[in-house]
């Protein structure tokens, strides 16, 4: 993708942000303008918390060009808590761990780069979500 | 709206073409299907592809390979629909004919993708997905359908094995066809050994790049006879879309595209699923097979799979698929497929499939998927007279 595509999803991509449908109430993410669900207009912006848990995954063993590096690396859909599904990597897990189900939460992390000497795209993934420390 | 029949049909060996460009095997076929429907000239050239731009830098294909194959001035045009654009370029070639505005209308798939290394093709066929929201997430085209593929083995407590039969039906039936990329059979021990490509799909639930092209002649139903004693009508004919990313799907183990194409083309033709002889599916994946066979009325959700298992997929069994190999084993020269469908499909109708012959063909169905399952193009066809 070129820079200024990059660039114009800084709100999806750093804060999940989508949108709210004020007709049926429906949460959209990635952001659309028509409700999917009522085909009524939908642009009232929408926080997303970034929790949610795997519906489902897969580990990559063949990597695309410019993602070599990760690979082999745990892609998953996710359930996020207000309803919409999210394509997304999977990181800071072993991919052996990886179950559905498992509950993530979304950090920031740079996807690729664009060539050598490029663009750094940075944007979202999720991972397990942490576990309070346990005393003693 | 009048009746419409294919009079011609021509295809190229699918394979790793070396010594040929997207033009000359465009041109092969287009050739092969003119000389079998008996016409010199023909009002408009429909050239069904997905990756010329990208994969060997070179757009404007209508034009290019009307010029070549000696229709220099005759209406020419590209049609894309990812994966799907044959079968999207053989509904355009329909409707124009339909309409009554134009008589003998050619339509070629051509797909040539050996030209590039692997990374860069793979990359390529990622742009049937969304871009900002599935691609740039490091998803290739493959872990799409492996998200699809874990998540229906969860919910319906399958076994990878269990999808075995899909690409061994598949290879037993391009081993008889001259035509196919993989002319041998398989075992149960080759699926199982595969290498993983994208956890669960590995390498044997996955069809081939290649290059090759496939081409049909179009003309009213009422003069066909006149070209092509053995016409074959087409009785149906729908589109019909979803949205682009599987996250956007309302439900996504039910690929709604092709159930919607599936029920209108079965509407149009005045059948149901118990009507067809065969069906050329769209087995990408074995897990795309398995979800097809479900959307298109031929299965229960979560019970496609028992039809490969059960042997109910076989040439002699209850629905036949990927008669001549699909796209497992036929190969998958993307922009092509679907019109290598419609040729096959005609191939059986007019009784010429030799050793892969369903007995009694009377109607088939073939159904040409873009992208994840985003545009689904069903056709059935029935033998004339």
């Amino acid at each position: 993708m070129a820079i200024p595509q990059n660039w114009r999803l800084q709100n999806q991509r750093y804060r999940l942000t989508g949108e709210v449908c004020n007709t049926c109430g429906a949460k959209l993410f990635p952001p659309r303008d028509v409700c999917p669900e009522c085909a009524k207009p939908a642009y009232e912006p929408f926080q997303f918390a970034g929790k949610g848990e795997v519906y489902s995954f897969t580990v990559l063993s063949e990597a695309l060009a410019g993602y070599e590096a990760y690979e082999p690396y745990p892609v998953a859909l996710v359930k996020l808590q207000e309803g919409p599904l999210v394509t997304a990597q999977l990181t800071d897990v072993d991919p052996q761990d990886v179950h559905i189900g498992m509950p993530v939460e979304m950090v920031t992390r740079k996807l690729t780069e664009e060539g050598e000497d490029g663009l750094i795209v940075y944007g979202y993934k999720f991972r397990p979500v942490l576990k309070p420390a346990v005393n003693g | 709206m009048r009746d419409v029949s294919i009079i011609g049909i021509g295809q190229t060996e699918v394979g790793e073409h070396w010594g040929k460009s997207l033009r000359h095997l465009a041109g092969d076929a287009v050739l092969a299907a003119m000389r079998d429907a008996g016409v010199e000239r023909a009002d408009a050239l429909y050239v069904g592809n997905m990756l010329s731009g990208e994969l060997n830098g070179q757009e404007h294909l209508g034009a290019l390979i009307a010029d070549f194959v000696g229709l220099r001035g005759i209406e020419a045009v590209k049609v894309e629909a990812a994966c799907g654009s044959g079968a999207a370029a053989v509904r355009m070639g329909y409707l124009a004919v339909a309409s009554g505005l134009l008589d003998v209308v050619i339509v070629v798939g051509v797909e040539k993708m050996t030209d590039q290394k692997g990374p860069v093709t793979t990359a390529s066929l990622a742009m049937a997905a969304d871009a900002e929201y599935e691609v740039v997430n490091g998803v290739s085209f493959v872990s799409l359908n492996a998200l699809l593929m874990q998540r229906y083995m969860h919910e319906y407590g399958v076994r990878h094995e269990d999808f075995a039969g899909f690409p061994i039906n598949a290879h037993k039936n391009a081993a008889t066809n001259p035509y196919a990329m993989f002319r041998k059979p398989i075992s149960l021990e080759t699926f199982k050994r595969a290498r993983m490509v994208a956890a669960p799909i590995n390498l044997m639930d996955s069809s081939p790049v290649a290059d090759g092209a496939a081409a049909v002649v179009l003309a009213p139903s009422d003069v066909a006879r006149k070209f092509q004693p053995l016409s074959v009508r087409i009785i149906g004919s729908a589109n019909a879309t979803d949205a682009l990313a599987v996250h956007d799907r309302r439900d996504p183990l039910f690929l709604s595209a092709a159930a919607l194409s599936a029920q209108k083309a079965y509407r149009q033709a005045g059948i149901g699923p118990n009507d067809v002889d065969f069906f050329e599916l769209h087995d990408a994946f074995s897990i795309t097979a398995a979800l097809s066979l479900e959307a298109a009325g031929f299965a229960e959700r979560g019970r496609g799979v028992y039809l490969a298992k059960d042997g109910e997929i076989t040439l002699g069994g209850r629905i036949p698929i990927c008669t001549f190999g699909g796209l497992k084993a036929r190969g998958h020269p993307v922009g092509a497929t679907g019109v290598y469908q419609v040729v096959e499909a005609v191939l059986q109708l007019r009784h010429q499939a030799g050793p892969n012959q369903v007995k009694n063909a009377r109607i088939g169905m073939t159904q040409n998927i873009g992208g994840s399952g985003a545009t689904v193009i069903t056709h059935i066809l029935a033998a004339e007279g």
